[in-house]
């Protein structure tokens, strides 16, 4: 178990030292030694077991046989011995440059075909806690599907990012959304910089502003082009961008587009952002050696495959000491961690002005579709007049502002009930149970233990396929990734936990992992704690005697 | 001057040390044995004396083998070896044998019978000696030890350092931040800012926006799906409609296939990434709009421009890169080749002359992404965009989804608006007819010229004559605006920015 210690100067040589005398289980349920000289306010407990050297190996031989098998079996396409799937090109195209290289495709045609039957799985209900799966076949491999037109009824949700379960359809709740709908039809038809400001969008903006507690806020039609338009706007040539090296896709695209030069620091690793950051102010720009114009730190509150929880209180701190500016993508964790749901800055108890950006999407724990930007009100002037969003990009359609408002308006308690607050506690509470059993069971996954976030590690190539196929036949729909998404040895299941799941659905899932955990040899964790449940909560007692 | 640069290089410092003091050692031999040998009338021609020239001497102590071992051993003869055969060559053999039985550091049986150097040789080469071993253990010279800063000084430079604010300020008066807010729905009338006003600026060419069919069948997609899918399509985010509406695409414009994207600027900015990558060559149209632009920046390949609409410049520009890849066939045998143009240009308002593109596709084998916002569902008889308004079949095929997934009550409008768009096709003649009567009408108002194509549902009115900056321009065709007050003014306002 690799504990992350808060790696504050003072109490950093002491602990480090802890940690290599401590046998690991105490530090595995440390809860009460970080918070002496640290920012934290509360344990911060993230779980990253090593993978074990035999489960490695065996993970690249189980790659090693695919390729091998690829390889055979390219082979005997080329020869006419296999029916070749691949799109062909059109007869008059036939001596053009081929459109995909033979090897890019490699991977995909080779490995991701024999089980690509488990992404992209349609669905024909709402995404709640429970959902509907259209039923399909493969004739070929998996190279085409054909539905069957029968529905898989009721299958256990632990796929969609839908946190606080405002992913429904009840009349009761959508009433406002009904409403909006047929006063202002689906579309816009303009960008925000023409005539495609509504008076919904202000409402909501405001009302965004409000729930963050910054000055001013600015939503967009789309999230992953929340990211990628507007950091653009903020940086440029001359300035450097310091991305953790996790970064989702959109802050990465961002970040090129800029042109700004980027710098990657080890995942949510402290001494390597703040070497970073020293060298950057110290040597200045690479071959000019002029200082910097500005540096922006690009951080997410949670990481979306790892499950871990960014260290704020420490970034914050860095940023302050070099003079940074931040910019935290709240994809995930706006709605899912804090007391009410704000967000990573209210997990830590933080004041929303110590980040300069805050960004977020509503597709997740909202149930809606777009993105915001949030912060001080220089700031949200500055990417009205300027965001590439703002003036080419359509704005977001009126029916999805409401939703978010009234899942926004329910969260603050503005509609009169506390339902709001309950989700946000229900899924606390689903998720540490969740993960407390996943632990007691054996299973190596990584993350905080706060964060709904769950990913289960598979390793080994060939058990992504029988472990989403496996958990479909009992019912239950779960994210699986691999390479590329993931290091190529750390393929695995992904779970995200919503408040909308019961505890039986939760028990029902548990049971099927415990059985399938078995049946695939997947309980590889070297510090599972089983066999006594009742000394879980105690910390100190090896060291007492 | 080894030792001393040895810093620019990766091997460790002692490799250089080992190095240089062989030089210097094989120099001085070299130095004694021109002077004093005999060995040198005597010449070696050996085969090979050349590789190892006192190996064949060595031989007969020692054997060959054992010899070689000894050689290879020691990294700095090799060297040696490599600079100075021929010093080698000429060298005394006992007296090499013993040199680099004690660089080597062996203690083997020497056999001196053959020694007969005088004793100034062995004084001078044990000095020698001496200094490549203190050479070997003193303690190196480091360039950077002098530019190295002192943790204070680094203290100092980041103290100094002062960045740049995030944003710089933005005036107030700005026109972006005096939004235009629109309340209800902004349909062929349109309320701004409390004023009703006749509808010229929204991109809602069919009128589809308040229809109530569309209305009521993302009513009924609301009803069962809620409004977000809280997923990309790979993890559960693909709905039935979102199949049922690519399929309707690709039925309705008579592809193979179709993809959708959950946002229209996203759709272009990231296919043109997905099939072009670092090293390909892309020929775009000057007027490109935006989004194309960020999508070519995104796929970072090799970027073209060609004049507007030009196709002299764009076969200008073929024919150059046919005669580059001539110059290199292997690599133009990998480089995808692309065309990207709009099929009505947003920012000029006509059409792209597709016949000649297709043309020019199949002579020079290019490929041809055609960006169709404006002209789907405007141009042609059935409302097919520019391909159908050209009678062109079928362009190309498949495509691949990357992109979080589009609410369905938004898909279902999409499908609904397609039934419409399929049972009434005189929509589309309506608009044109629309079309031509406006582009008539807007003819010869002094001052501003109308340019684009007269089916072009998308009209610019460009000022004849700038008044020098573009400031002023805006100001004018703004006062234009308020005296018209009619919202079509925004679109001018952009064409000038353009």
């Amino acid at each position: 178990v690799v504990v992350k210690t808060p790696a504050i100067e003072d109490i950093g040589a002491e602990r480090r030292e802890n940690e290599d005398i401590c046998s690991v289980s105490v530090l595995y349920f440390q809860k009460n030694g970080v918070s002496n000289g640290s920012p934290y306010k509360k344990p911060f407990i993230e779980h990253f077991e090593r993978t074990p050297m035999y489960v490695a190996v065996l993970t690249f031989l189980g790659f090693g046989v695919g390729t091998i098998f690829g390889y055979l079996r390219d082979f005997m396409r080329a020869w006419g011995l296999e029916k070749r799937n691949v799109a062909a090109e059109r007869e008059q195209q036939k001596d053009f440059v081929p459109l995909y290289q033979d090897f890019e495709n490699f991977y995909t045609r080779n490995l991701y075909m024999r089980i690509r039957d488990n992404w992209n799985r349609p669905i024909c209900s709402v995404p709640g806690p429970q959902f509907d799966l259209m039923e399909r076949v493969t004739d070929d491999y998996n190279w085409t599907f054909r539905l069957t037109g029968r529905t898989i009824k009721n299958v256990i949700n632990m796929g969609s990012y839908n946190y606080l379960g405002f992913a429904e359809t009840d009349a009761n709740a959508l009433k406002t959304v009904t409403k909006e709908l047929q006063k202002y039809g689906t579309g816009i038809c303009s960008t925000r910089q023409e005539m495609g400001t509504l008076d919904k969008h202000i409402e909501l903006e405001k009302l965004v502003a409000r729930f963050l507690g910054v000055e001013d806020a600015m939503v967009f039609g789309m999230g992953f082009a929340t990211n990628s338009m507007n950091i653009p706007a903020l940086v440029g040539k001359g300035c450097l961008i310091l991305s953790d090296e996790l970064n989702h896709a959109s802050l990465v695209l961002g970040a090129r587009l800029s042109g700004a030069t980027i710098r990657i620091f080890k995942h949510n690793n402290m001494q390597s952002l703040e070497s970073l950051l020293k060298d950057a102010i110290i040597y200045g720009q690479p071959r000019s050696r002029r200082a910097w114009r500005k540096i922006i730190i690009l951080v997410e509150g949670i990481y979306s495959m790892e499950g871990s929880i960014v260290r704020l209180p420490e970034i914050v701190s860095l940023k302050k000491k070099y003079k940074a500016y931040l910019y935290l993508d709240e994809a995930h964790s706006i709605g899912a961690v804090g007391a009410t749901g704000r967000g990573v800055v209210e997990y830590f108890g933080m004041n929303p002005d110590d980040v300069d950006v805050l960004m977020g999407t509503f597709t997740k724990s909202f149930g809606a579709a777009g993105g915001y930007i949030a912060g001080k009100k220089d700031l949200v002037d500055f990417l009205r007049t300027h965001s590439h969003s703002a003036v080419y990009a359509t704005s977001m359609c009126p029916p999805v502002a409401e939703q978010i408002i009234r899942a926004m308006k329910c969260l603050m308690g503005l509609d009169g009930t506390t339902q709001g607050l309950q989700r946000v506690h229900q899924l606390g509470k689903n998720t540490r149970y969740f993960r407390r059993r996943l632990h007691e069971m054996g299973f190596i996954i990584y993350g905080n233990d706060d964060s709904p976030v769950v990913p289960l590690l598979l390793f080994m190539p060939g058990k992504i396929g029988a472990f989403a196929r496996r958990m479909l036949e009992k019912n239950i729909g779960v994210v699986v990734v691999g390479f590329p998404a993931t290091p190529i040895t750390e393929s695995r299941a992904r779970f995200c936990v919503s408040a909308a799941h019961t505890r039986e659905m939760l028990d029902t899932v548990l049971k099927a992992l415990d059985e399938l955990g078995d049946f695939l040899q997947l309980k590889y964790s070297r510090y599972s704690k089983s066999a006594h449940p009742e000394l879980y909560e105690e910390t100190r007692f090896e060291l007492e005697d | 001057l080894l030792v001393r640069n040895c810093h620019f290089c990766v091997f460790p410092r002692w490799c250089f040390k080992l190095l240089s003091g062989n030089i210097f050692f094989s120099l001085c031999c070299l130095w004694f044995s021109a002077s004093t040998d005999q060995e040198l009338s005597r010449g070696d021609s050996d085969e090979s004396s050349l590789w190892f020239p006192s190996s064949a001497k060595l031989g007969r102590w020692k054997g060959n083998s054992r010899a070689l071992e000894y050689n290879w051993g020691i990294p700095g003869i090799v060297y040696a070896q490599k600079f100075g055969v021929q010093f080698y060559s000429v060298l005394n053999v006992n007296r090499s044998h013993q040199k680099l039985l004690i660089l080597g550091n062996f203690s083997t049986e020497l056999n001196t019978e053959h020694t007969n150097a005088p004793a100034y040789h062995l004084i001078l080469e044990g000095i020698l000696i001496l200094w490549i071993i203190r050479l070997l253990f003193s303690k190196t010279y480091k360039l950077q030890e002098r530019s190295d800063l002192t943790p204070k000084e680094k203290e100092e430079l980041i103290e100094e350092w002062q960045p740049e604010p995030l944003v710089p300020p933005v005036s107030k008066d700005h026109p972006a931040l005096n939004y235009n807010i629109v309340s209800g729905p902004p349909t062929h009338k349109i309320t701004v800012n409390d004023k009703e006003c006749i509808n010229f600026a929204s991109f809602n060419f069919l009128g589809l926006l308040d229809n109530e069919k569309v209305k009521n069948a993302a009513q009924a997609s609301l009803k069962k799906y809620g409004v977000g899918t809280c997923g990309p399509r790979g993890f559960y985010g693909t709905f039935d409609v979102h199949l049922e509406l690519e399929e309707r695409l690709a039925k309705f414009m008579r592809t193979e296939e179709a993809i959708i994207y959950s946002y229209g600027f996203a759709t272009i900015a990231s296919a043109i990434p997905a099939y072009s990558k670092r090293g390909d060559i892309v020929f775009v149209d000057e007027a490109a709009c935006f989004a194309i632009q960020k999508g070519l920046q995104a796929s970072r390949s090799n970027i073209k421009l060609f004049k507007h609409n030009d196709m002299v410049d764009l076969e200008r520009l073929l024919k150059e890169q046919e005669s580059e890849d001539q110059k290199n066939p292997r690599k133009a045998r990998v480089t995808r080749r692309f065309i990207v143009v709009e099929g009505l240009y947003m920012n000029t308002g006509d059409v792209c002359p597709l016949p000649e593109l297709i043309k020019l596709k199949y002579k020079y084998k290019v490929r041809i992404f055609l960006e169709e916002s404006l002209s789907f569902g405007v141009l042609g008889e059935h409302g097919r965009g520019i391909t159908e308004h050209f009678g062109i079949n079928r362009l190309s095929g498949q495509g691949y989804c990357f992109s979080a997934s589009l609410p369905p009550l938004l898909a279902a409008a999409a499908i609904e608006a397609l039934n419409i768009m399929e049972d009434n096709p005189d929509i589309f003649q309506t608009l044109q007819g629309k079309c031509k009567r406006i582009h008539r009408a807007l003819q010869g108002i002094s001052g501003l010229k109308l340019v684009g194509e007269s089916f072009s549902p998308a009209l610019h009115l460009q000022l004849e004559e700038s008044c020098g900056s573009r400031e002023n321009d805006v100001k004018l065709l703004k006062r234009v605006v308020d005296y018209v007050s009619v919202p079509i003014v925004f679109k001018i306002h952009c064409c000038l920015l353009i």
